[in-house]
């Protein structure tokens, strides 16, 4: 049987995800809100995901999706922690806007 | 055997020193004294007991205690050396030093710091010894800064009198300066010869010099004559001398009259076979010997305070030594040091006497009338007077005899000078005899209800050192003289000398002697006959102000020297400094400016952190994948 | 135009719009739909790509436990419609310039390496089924698999930590 990718394309997928992380990348700048940001990152995370499975389909290993296997986990890790330090910010500071965050300068 | 004896020898006072500053507070006084005089009377008798053995072994001992400094072919031993001119001086250091201790115990009983004095005392008898010692030239030098120092100690023991210590700084400054000249001659003699040991560079310097060998050796003569002129105070560098009086009598007595202003002398002697290699150095050895002796005489004829009278005797009659030293005549410039400590110090003490009877008076305008109410001191001072101007059959004549014969075959207008300088010394010392012992008693009625002999430990040294003054000349009478047949081994040129005495010499003495008897009568028409008083501070004038004022040397060296070093050390605080330290400081402004101009990257917004973040992971991304 | 080729288009480009959409839009209730949508669409890709197990494991843990965590979140602060706070030109310029050098950046590297590329091989076996995923993970990987449990229990304690509220000061 033929690898699936003759019919796609591997730089097809590559476009794909450097073009939703970008989008991730742009979000996390351009949006004050800290819940946006965090979906912002989640979307980085997701789309180097993508690459991986991929390239695990490309080279027919399958390390790529253990790979992928722990990334989720790791995500999912930081997201109830990011989640719940936001939470202590929104109690202390009454807002979630990343402009009030300035206490650490120098 | 020999060296367990010798290390006795050098270290007793250095024991004694370690005793009194630790324990003498609690040792109390007397037992303190009694411990700095037995260190050091146990120096005499390992001494003595070195002198009984020296006839059975000419050649000397020689220890060596430990290989000192090793550098490729330059060897420095630490050791000893205890041939016929260092046990010489070992005798007279170690014997007057216990009469002056034995002096001290009574004359310093009424301060507090008795101890420490003593302490010091035997540390200074420690370094002399050292200096004498040491068969080499670093050894030597140990030696001469040690007593260096302890000189200072002692001169500014009363420490609470700012000019006492003033006067102690300055005789260490001066020290130094001649210290400089010293080193600067030992490190040419080091780097031409490769070693320091007398005996080593009198086998090197035996054989053919060259000609740019005989610049670097008269050089390095010179320099050590520096050294030496700092150490017994000659011309330029002998100011410090009368101001040392401010110490304690003993000390004037000990330190500057019969040991250590007699190192320069003894170094030089030591290092005979250097200096009559250099005739040139030795005949302005000669020149600065003679003048000095003149400049002293003449500044001590109107001194009014007794132990700076005393002073510039030391001066002038070190003068005459060097004369003698500076002529090729070691033996005679050792004679006259050795008869020179017996009567000078025996002057000091009687002075210090005096001193003490009148409960610390020094101006002899106050003094007068002495003779009756002390009886010891004055028949003792007499002697040694009588020593010094040169009256026959006392030492001093034996001995200055030698040095005015030897001049006057060597440079007639330096004989003319040693002369006048004598018939000085012989004016200036009656003056003070019958100044402070004759006549009426002018000074308070306080005092001259208290007047009375010192104690007994106090008048022992001094009839002790009065009988050595009279007859001290026997050891070198002219045509038979034991200490040139003793000093053979070290100055070789003694074993073919001809002594003879002809008319020339009778003659000389003759007018020696009539000299000295002018001086005396002199002395006796003014200030017998004619009763004067010498006159007040405020009223000396004209060529006697000059005198009295020191020819004003101390204040041309303040003017030539001090003020432009003062000036420039102002200068560079003030100036060079300040610019220095803003250039420092100037560097640490900068960084702080720069860094605060940094700090404004991060002001706490996030977002430029994330855009940082991207921009920064944009290049290292495009460095690693793209740069390749 | 084969038509495993056009799923792949319509997938990619409800992930892009939607990822769009989740950066613009104003709510951040609707923000997080989208989202959900987004990862529907990349568990369609692992799909498409043979990796079952990494589909509904991807489903599973993103859009059915970490996205429900925002909406909880989103809902426990109130936020509902809001006005942002007027960002400054600069931010804007700032995120667009990074936007486009980024991808700019990681284009190039695509281009730079498309020789390396090779051809599709296939090996003919089953490489990613559960059953050889399970093997792999549980010999090779065996530690980083247990410390990927030590890491959420780690993380589940930090939360309750964090989430605590504090004392009232006396």
């Amino acid at each position: 049987m033929n690898n699936i990718l003759n019919h796609i394309g591997i730089e097809n997928y590559i476009f794909l995800s450097v073009i939703l992380f970008c989008i991730g990348v742009f979000g996390v700048l351009y949006r004050r809100n800290a819940i946006i940001v965090f979906m912002s990152i989640e979307i980085m995370l997701n789309a180097v995901n993508l690459l991986f499975v991929a390239f695990s389909t490309y080279h027919q290993d399958a390390q790529g999706q253990v790979f992928v296997f722990f990334s989720m986990a790791v995500a999912a890790a930081e997201v109830a922690v990011g989640l719940a330090i936001l939470v202590s910010i929104f109690r202390n500071l009454g807002s979630i806007t990343i402009d009030n965050l300035k206490n650490l300068k120098g | 055997m020999n060296t367990n004896i010798a290390l006795v020898l050098v270290l007793a006072p250095f024991l004694g020193f370690l005793i009194n500053v630790f324990f003498g507070k609690s040792l109390g006084k007397s037992l303190s004294g009694i411990i700095g005089t037995l260190s050091v009377i146990v120096s005499f008798i390992a001494t003595a007991y070195f002198f009984s053995g020296i006839a059975a072994q000419p050649e000397g001992i020689r220890i060596s205690l430990f290989d000192w400094i090793q550098i490729s072919n330059f060897n420095v031993d630490f050791g000893f050396q205890l041939d016929q001119l260092s046990i010489l001086w070992l005798l007279f250091v170690t014997g007057i030093g216990s009469l002056i201790h034995l002096y001290s115990i009574s004359y310093m009983h009424d301060d507090e710091n008795m101890h420490k004095f003593f302490a010091y005392l035997n540390l200074f008898i420690f370094f002399m010894i050292t200096l004498v010692i040491g068969s080499n030239l670093l050894v030597l030098f140990i030696g001469w800064e040690g007593v260096g120092l302890c000189s200072y100690l002692l001169i500014g023991f009363w420490h609470k009198n700012q000019e006492y210590n003033d006067a102690a700084k300055k005789a260490f400054i001066m020290n130094r300066i001649g210290d400089l000249g010293l080193l600067v001659g030992i490190f040419i003699l080091g780097n031409l010869f490769s070693t320091l040991d007398y005996a080593t560079l009198k086998t090197a310097m035996s054989g053919p010099i060259s000609i740019f060998d005989y610049w670097m050796i008269s050089l390095a003569a010179f320099a050590l004559f520096i050294g030496a002129c700092g150490k017994s105070a000659q011309i330029p560098l002998y100011t410090w001398l009368p101001d040392a009086m401010a110490g304690p009598t003993p000390v004037s007595a000990l330190i500057h009259a019969a040991t250590m202003v007699t190192a320069g002398i003894f170094m030089i002697t030591r290092l005979n076979f250097l200096f009559d290699l250099t005739p040139d150095v030795q005949s302005i050895i000669a020149v600065v010997g003679a003048v000095t002796a003149l400049v002293a005489a003449t500044i001590g004829l109107v001194q009014n305070d007794i132990k700076k009278v005393l002073a510039y005797s030391t001066v002038s009659q070190l003068g005459l030594m060097f004369l003698a030293l500076g002529l090729g005549a070691y033996e005679v410039a050792v004679f006259h040091v050795i008869t020179h400590a017996f009567f000078k110090a025996c002057l000091f003490l009687g002075s210090g006497s005096v001193i003490h009877a009148l409960h610390g008076e020094q101006d002899m305008r106050n003094m007068g009338g002495l003779k009756k109410a002390m009886p010891i001191t004055f028949a003792t001072m007499l002697i040694a007077s009588l020593a010094i101007s040169g009256v026959p059959l006392f030492s001093g004549f034996f001995s200055k005899d030698e040095i005015l014969l030897v001049a006057f075959h060597h440079n007639i207008p330096l004989w003319v000078v040693a002369s006048v300088a004598s018939i000085m010394t012989a004016f200036y010392m009656f003056r003070l005899m019958f100044l402070t012992f004759f006549q009426e008693f002018r000074g308070t009625a306080e005092q001259k209800h208290h007047l009375h002999e010192s104690p007994s430990l106090i008048t022992i040294p001094l009839i002790v050192l009065a009988i050595l003054a009279t007859i001290g000349g026997l050891i070198s009478l002219p045509g038979n003289s034991w200490l040139n047949h003793y000093l053979i081994p070290i100055l070789p040129k003694l074993a073919t000398a001809e002594h003879h005495l002809g008319i020339t010499e009778y003659i000389l003495m003759a007018i020696a002697v009539v000299g000295g008897l002018v001086g005396i009568g002199m002395a006796y028409a003014k200030y017998i006959k004619q009763n004067t008083v010498p006159t007040e501070d405020a009223e000396i004038t004209g060529f006697s102000k000059v005198l009295y004022n020191k020819y004003y040397v101390d204040e041309i060296y303040d003017a030539i020297f001090v003020k432009p070093i003062n000036f420039l050390s102002r200068f560079f605080r003030d100036t060079v400094e300040t610019g220095l330290s803003a250039l420092v400081f100037g560097f640490g402004k900068v960084t702080n400016e720069i860094s605060y101009q940094g700090k404004k990257i991060q002001n706490g917004s996030i977002g430029l952190y994330l855009f940082v973040f991207v921009l920064g992971l944009c290049a290292i991304v495009s460095y690693l994948f793209l740069a390749q | 135009m084969s038509t495993i080729l056009i799923i792949f288009c319509v997938l990619a480009a409800i992930t892009l719009a939607t990822a769009f959409l989740t950066i613009f839009s104003k709510n951040p209730i609707h923000s997080a739909i989208y989202l959900v949508i987004c990862f529907f669409s990349i568990a369609g890709h692992y799909l498409l790509l043979n990796s079952q197990f990494l589909a509904i494991v991807h489903i599973i843990v993103y859009s059915g436990a970490i996205m429900i965590l925002f909406l909880f979140t989103i809902m426990l602060m109130n936020l509902n419609e809001e006005r942002e706070v007027h960002r400054p030109r600069i931010t804007r310029l700032g995120a667009i310039v990074s936007f486009c050098l980024i991808c700019l950046v990681l284009i190039a590297i695509f281009i730079n390496s498309k020789p390396i590329v090779g051809e599709y091989v296939t090996t003919g076996e089953d490489y990613q089924s559960i059953k050889v995923l399970g093997k792999i993970l549980l010999n090779e990987y065996m530690v980083p698999f247990e410390f990927a449990s030590i890491l959420l229990l780690v993380a589940m304690i930090g939360t309750v930590l964090l989430s605590k509220k504090e004392k009232l000061q006396k």
